[in-house]
């Protein structure tokens, strides 16, 4: 049962809003999570200035293709492409955005991985990223399963025997076609789309992890005047640095305002 | 570097960066990205287009390696085929285990799968047959099981004997014994697959709408037919075959990091033994160890240090760094 309200002024900002509903709640929750400018920034920190940083942007932009083609092909059915020279193409479309997709994130995984990106408790956003590669390879392997050729006969044929062992083929049937169009087309992509989402939220809500040993920039004219805690220090600008008044103790590197 | 250091330089990497930054505009990004990505997977298309071998079919072995097929069909009747001996989920039996562990029994039979019936005598059965092959499905079905065994098994044994050092058996070369109707049963099936009519039969199995293959694949997988196929396309397990396809395109590459165990020869010995013969669940579970450890990298000690000892990401932030300098501990 509703009850009749009196339209109230909008608060000044998110902290004064004092939510009344599950909606609000939610509401007040994301904006403080995820503000606008975290959200959608137009400013990245100087370090991101780096080719591989694009794979993560090319591996979505992969995907992107992938879903487009595969929608086509689903319309057109899991034999369209054996028959129509076109539905053959979209098929390649598919294929191809699918090995692009894979080498952009492995790529873009490997980066990440030298560089360390889980630093910051950043944890979650890498976690969230190898899950999605996972996701992706049963996904990716589903298709294959459902390609009605030779592949998909011998593919299924020879991974049924890995399911098996393990006895998930009981509930896992990858020699049944329609079983495997359903995950491939729906399931599987699902939780690959909901994972993907998770991470790029993550990668928005932490940021851009600093570089391994950068100097806190915050920091940085005390770090310049304590050799031991900044031996390869050499040109950290305080002017290009934001400004505070902080001071680190020179014996565990600990800053404090 | 000390956990007190590690925990302060943490704290920093965690906080909201305060330093300098540049103009980034990630929607422009992701518009050139998707451009870049779409034209090259057009490219992609448009020059190597993509994999479609036609499946093979029952005819197809019939006609390809008739001997082989006879053989098949003899073996699913004395209950000798790789699918008859299979285990769960197809039928009873043990499967493959690890150590004490029956794994492949632990989901049950939750597809049955009866070689005999299935494979062989509901297909024959589902259309008008010679008077031969009628008569040997009314000797068949009104035998008793002990019966029906004591026939396949020996003419089983007695084809398999004709088989010359090359593996290949002459038909022709069985010995004269009491088999019953199982030679017409098996003549009957072969001239079933070589008309067509049994990938029909297969298909459909007495239904109107089919989706499950698994039968039919069961069935071709018995044989040499498949196999042999898949062994001139570099598809078997032990070729990397996991990650390939037929053709020359790329396969699934990114499985390697799972075909590659295949490769060990504790896991592909000609001779088995236990963790040959096991491979699939104990690779299953080596992998899935790793998987964890993967998705784990930032908690564990040493892993997640690697990127430090190995300073590949000096790489990446070389002008960072030669221009902000750099902290060390």
């Amino acid at each position: 049962m509703s009850t009749d309200t009196t339209p109230s002024a909008a608060p000044a900002s998110i902290d004064d809003f004092e939510p009344t509903t599950w909606t609000g709640s939610v509401r007040k929750k994301w904006i403080t999570t995820l503000p606008p400018e975290k959200m959608l920034p137009e400013n990245q920190p100087a370090y991101v200035s780096s080719w591989i940083y694009v794979f993560g942007m090319l591996t979505i932009t992969a995907l992107i293709v992938v879903i487009a083609s595969g929608c086509i092909l689903t319309i057109g059915g899991v034999q369209w492409f054996h028959e129509s020279s076109t539905g053959h193409f979209v098929n390649s479309l598919h294929f191809w955005s699918v090995q692009l997709f894979f080498l952009f994130m492995i790529v873009h995984l490997w980066g990440k991985f030298w560089m360390a990106a889980w630093r910051g408790n950043r944890g979650l956003t890498w976690a969230t990223g190898a899950i999605c590669f996972m996701a992706a390879l049963a996904t990716a392997f589903t298709g294959y399963t459902i390609t009605t050729n030779f592949n998909a006969q011998w593919i299924a044929f020879e991974a049924k025997d890995v399911m098996n062992s393990v006895a998930l083929g009981s509930w896992i049937n990858v020699t049944n076609l329609g079983q495997m169009v359903g995950m491939h087309v729906v399931l599987l992509p699902l939780a690959v789309v909901a994972v993907v989402a998770m991470h790029v939220l993550l990668v928005r809500k932490h940021g851009v992890v600093p570089p391994i040993d950068a100097l806190d920039p915050e920091a940085a004219v005390i770090a310049l005047a304590v050799p031991s805690h900044s031996a390869e220090a050499r040109t950290a600008d305080p002017g290009e640095a934001a400004t505070g008044s902080r001071s680190a103790d020179a014996t565990t590197g600990e800053v404090s305002s | 570097m000390t956990s007190a250091v590690r925990k302060e330089r943490n704290a920093f990497y965690a906080r909201t960066w305060g330093g300098k930054n540049r103009h980034y505009d990630i929607f422009k990004e992701g518009a050139i990205a998707l451009a870049v990505t779409a034209i090259l997977v057009v490219a992609l298309s448009a020059l190597f287009s993509s994999p479609d071998d036609p499946p093979l079919t029952f005819k197809g072995w019939a006609q390809s390696a008739p001997e082989n097929f006879y053989a098949t069909a003899v073996q699913q009747l004395a209950g000798t085929s790789g699918t008859a001996t299979y285990g769960p989920p197809y039928n009873e039996g043990d499967g493959i285990s690890v150590g004490p562990l029956t794994l492949q029994k632990w989901g049950g039979v939750t597809h049955p799968v009866d070689s005999v019936n299935d494979l062989v005598i509901t297909p024959l059965s589902s259309q008008v047959e010679p008077s031969n092959v009628t008569a040997a499905l009314r000797a068949w079905n009104a035998a008793a099981p002990d019966q029906q065994t004591t026939w396949a098994t020996a003419y089983d044994e007695a084809v398999q004997a004709t088989a010359d050092d090359n593996g290949d058996l002459h038909l022709d070369a069985v010995t004269k014994g009491d088999y019953g109707p199982v030679p017409d049963l098996a003549t009957g099936l072969l001239a079933m697959a070589n008309s067509g009519a049994y990938d029909n039969a297969m298909t459909a199995q007495g239904q109107f709408f089919q989706t499950d293959q698994t039968k039919q694949l069961l069935m071709m997988g018995d044989g040499s037919y498949m196999d042999g196929i898949a062994t001139e396309k570099n598809l078997q397990g032990n070729t990397w075959g996991m990650m390939n396809e037929a053709g020359s395109w790329p396969g699934q590459i990114w499985l390697a990091f799972w075909s590659v165990w295949y490769q060990l020869p504790m896991f592909n010995n000609a001779d088995g033994g236990t963790l040959t013969d096991n491979a699939d669940a104990i690779i299953f579970f080596i992998l899935m160890a790793l998987i964890l450890l993967f998705i784990l990298v930032p908690w564990i000690p040493g892993v997640r240090d690697l990127p430090r000892w190995i300073p590949l990401h000096r790489l990446v932030w070389k002008d960072y760094y030669k221009k902000y300098g750099r902290f060390t501990a």
